[in-house]
């Protein structure tokens, strides 16, 4: 597919190291309309798609985090109640009517990320990011506006899409989503990269690392994966230790096991992972490195 | 389609989209008997996909169906193989003209995938799979689970020690977490009943009093949310337990499951996290990456040390104020019974409630009169027995007044 093609040419373009399926999926979400929902482990790069996406398209990225309580209030819309109260008190003695039509106009009305989302311009990217950690009310709600998407506001009336944005929903698995929810949705599931992409990962987002380099650090982040972790490292992690080596001014791995093993700390980030890769362990993974 | 030739007359299109689409329509039916989640809108999607350039490479076809109809990544892991059974298997290019969705269910390949897809049976589909698995024909699968659910009233008689068939095992498993289920929903309706405010919430009392000019007459209070009750299982997996060990096993997994919040934990000389590994979707994988964690089950139990370790290094972050702590366990401490006490008060200085369920008291004359659970007897809220899936329904009451 012609559509398909460009799409991996541009993620590529901007700096995102996809791997071969993801290109299909953002493909499909043009063609279909449905929201791409992802899933994956912690900190293997589910917000980063999101990101490369809106550089796809050129468009702005809107972001709506989830957390337990979030509400149409944070979500959608909200009225701004003291510029209300002011322009009341202001407005003193007019008739209730015209103050009533004024208060309840446009210029009062604060946009939260969902109605922002369906009322741009241009069609933005909304990722509504860790959809998990929201109540299932929350979720009812967004089913609804994701697949109607219009918005009614009872004093102002119903607001209809002027563009349809790019969903892309992301979730970590801490509550089970609804079958609904993932009906609706077209599904990717982000693994961690294999040593190629994490090294031509690395490549690109730290500067100084060369190519030896990256692919060393890929190979070892993926045999410390393989150990039995509580927290397994994810991309971020292994980018923050790239940093650190090459902060660290360090060429090869093997020049320098000492600065290796006292900057795993970067990738480890529990008191017992830190426990369980002892010397001996970090030494006998750098073995295996090439 | 890629298949026809150069210009066909309009009748033959129609006729070979007809049978794109029974073909389309039979894979469907395979993706749903494998307990994926596909309903029309997907059919009609993938339709058009195919129309509009997707099936001219299997690998772009497999690709783009494979996002539309996954919902989970056991759906996300099993697709390909699946995919490639269907459509590949049978050699695409005599991609047939004449099979229509009935015959296909009737033929060899279609056969052979029921036939893997009924030994996958995983958590989702097992609801369904595992009583009518006998010899009912698909159209009868209302009488089939009926079957199924007496049978299983049947199997809440036995005790657990009874329970070597896969099949009921895998029952077992089944209503534990109907269990695990029924005990959720009953906690979060409470939750809900109980709510007060408490605290002014300023901004929505400006909004309510619009009216009045802003003067604050009417007052809306705060609520604050609930938490959630957690569960903490801490299973005996020593061999004095051996017996029980699995099928508590398969009932954590249910809890796992289907509680919002809750830990497991699994002890004998020393203790394990399991959470991590049990939340595995597929049970037995779950026990595959289990056994791997409890190397050395099977052997003593030292109860007081596993307590220790519990309090010392995990307590802190899975038990909250709403901790229902719950140790499966037969009391046979072969350490040292004034620890364990030690370390029972500590714990139950703690969280809300500790139930502590023994196999071995529905035993015929049996007294708790070992060392260990005597020390840790005056600790425990509920102490109950537990050998059938009947007493542990019978603790449902109890967690949901928690």
């Amino acid at each position: 597919m012609k559509d398909r093609e460009q799409i991996a040419r541009a993620l590529a373009a901007s700096g995102y190291i996809a791997d071969g399926e993801l290109a299909t999926a953002i493909a499909l979400m043009q063609r279909l309309r449905r929201p791409l929902l992802l899933e994956g482990e912690a900190g293997v790069g589910k917000t980063e798609v999101a990101k490369a996406l809106a550089s796809v398209h050129k468009t702005e990225l809107i972001r709506l985090q989830c957390y337990e309580g979030l509400d149409q209030s944070s979500a959608l819309y909200e009225w701004n109640y003291q510029r209300q109260l002011l322009a009341i008190q202001a407005h003193h003695g007019s008739e209730a009517d015209a103050i009533e039509d004024q208060i309840f106009s446009e210029k009062y009305l604060l946009e939260r990320p969902l109605l922002a989302a369906i009322r741009r311009a241009t069609s933005p990217v909304l990722l509504i990011d860790e959809i998990d950690r929201a109540d299932d009310e929350f979720e009812a709600f967004l089913l609804e506006l994701l697949s109607d998407f219009q918005v009614s506001i009872p004093e102002l009336g119903t607001i209809v899409a002027t563009t349809i944005p790019h969903v892309v929903l992301t979730s970590n698995g801490t509550r089970e989503l609804s079958d609904a929810l993932r009906r609706r949705c077209l599904y990717h599931y982000v693994d961690y990269p294999d040593v190629d992409r994490e090294a031509r990962i690395i490549m690109v987002r730290t500067s100084g690392a060369s190519a030896s380099l990256s692919l060393q650090i890929a190979q070892m982040v993926e045999s410390i994966r393989k150990e039995e972790l509580r927290k397994v490292p994810g991309v971020a992690e292994t980018l923050d230790w790239a940093a650190a080596l090459v902060g660290l001014d360090v060429r090869d791995l093997h020049d320098d096991p000492d600065a290796v093993h006292e900057t795993l700390m970067c990738l480890l980030k529990t008191r017992e992972d830190k426990a369980r890769l002892t010397r001996e362990v970090s030494e006998r993974l750098l073995g295996k490195v090439a | 389609m890629s298949c026809c030739g150069a210009s066909p007359d309009f009748p033959e299109i129609d006729e070979v989209s007809r049978l794109v689409s029974t073909k389309l329509a039979a894979f469907l039916r395979t993706l749903r008997d494998n307990g994926f989640a596909v309903g029309l809108a997907e059919g009609q999607d993938a339709a058009s996909l195919m129309a509009s350039g997707y099936a001219a490479k299997p690998s772009l076809l497999r690709s783009a169906l494979k996002h539309l109809f996954s919902a989970r990544k056991s759906d996300w892991e099993k697709f390909d193989g699946l995919f490639d059974a269907f459509w590949l298997g049978k050699r695409v290019r005599s991609r047939s003209l004449t099979i229509g969705a009935a015959k296909a269910a009737n033929s060899p390949s279609m056969k052979s995938l029921q036939d893997t897809s009924a030994e996958r049976g995983n958590s989702q589909s097992a609801i369904d799979q595992v009583p009518s698995a006998g010899d009912a024909p698909e159209g009868q699968t209302g009488e089939g689970r009926m079957e199924g659910a007496s049978r299983a009233d049947n199997l809440a008689e036995v005790d657990f020690r009874k329970l070597a068939d896969p099949e009921q095992v895998a029952q077992a498993h089944d209503a534990a977490a109907r269990l695990a289920k029924a005990m959720r929903t009953r906690l979060t309706r409470r939750d809900l009943a109980r709510r007060r405010g408490y605290r002014l919430d300023l901004r929505r009392t400006i909004h309510r009093n619009i009216s009045h000019g802003g003067v604050p007459i009417a007052l809306v209070k705060r609520q604050r949310k609930d938490k959630p009750l957690r569960l903490v299982v801490l299973l005996d997996a020593s061999g004095s337990m051996s017996l029980y060990t699995s099928v508590f096993l398969r009932f954590i997994h249910g809890v796992l499951d289907e509680f919002r919040q809750a830990e497991a934990f699994l002890f004998h000389t020393r203790l394990a996290y399991i959470s991590d590994a049990m939340k595995e979707k597929d049970a037995a994988r779950a026990l595959d990456r289990l056994s791997l964690l409890a190397q050395g089950a099977g052997g003593g139990t030292k109860i007081g040390e596993s307590l220790k370790t519990f309090n010392r290094w995990h307590a802190a972050r899975v038990i909250h104020s709403r901790t229902c702590v719950m140790i499966v366990s037969d009391g046979y401490e072969t350490g040292d019974a004034a620890l364990l006490g030690r370390e029972m008060a500590a714990l139950a200085r703690r969280c809300r409630r500790i139930v502590w369920l023994n196999p071995m008291m529905a035993w015929d004359g049996y007294a708790p009169v070992a060392a260990g659970i005597k020390a840790a007897l005056p600790h425990v809220d509920l102490y109950a027995p537990a050998n059938t899936l009947q007493s542990l329904t019978a603790l449902e009451p109890y967690l949901a007044k928690l």
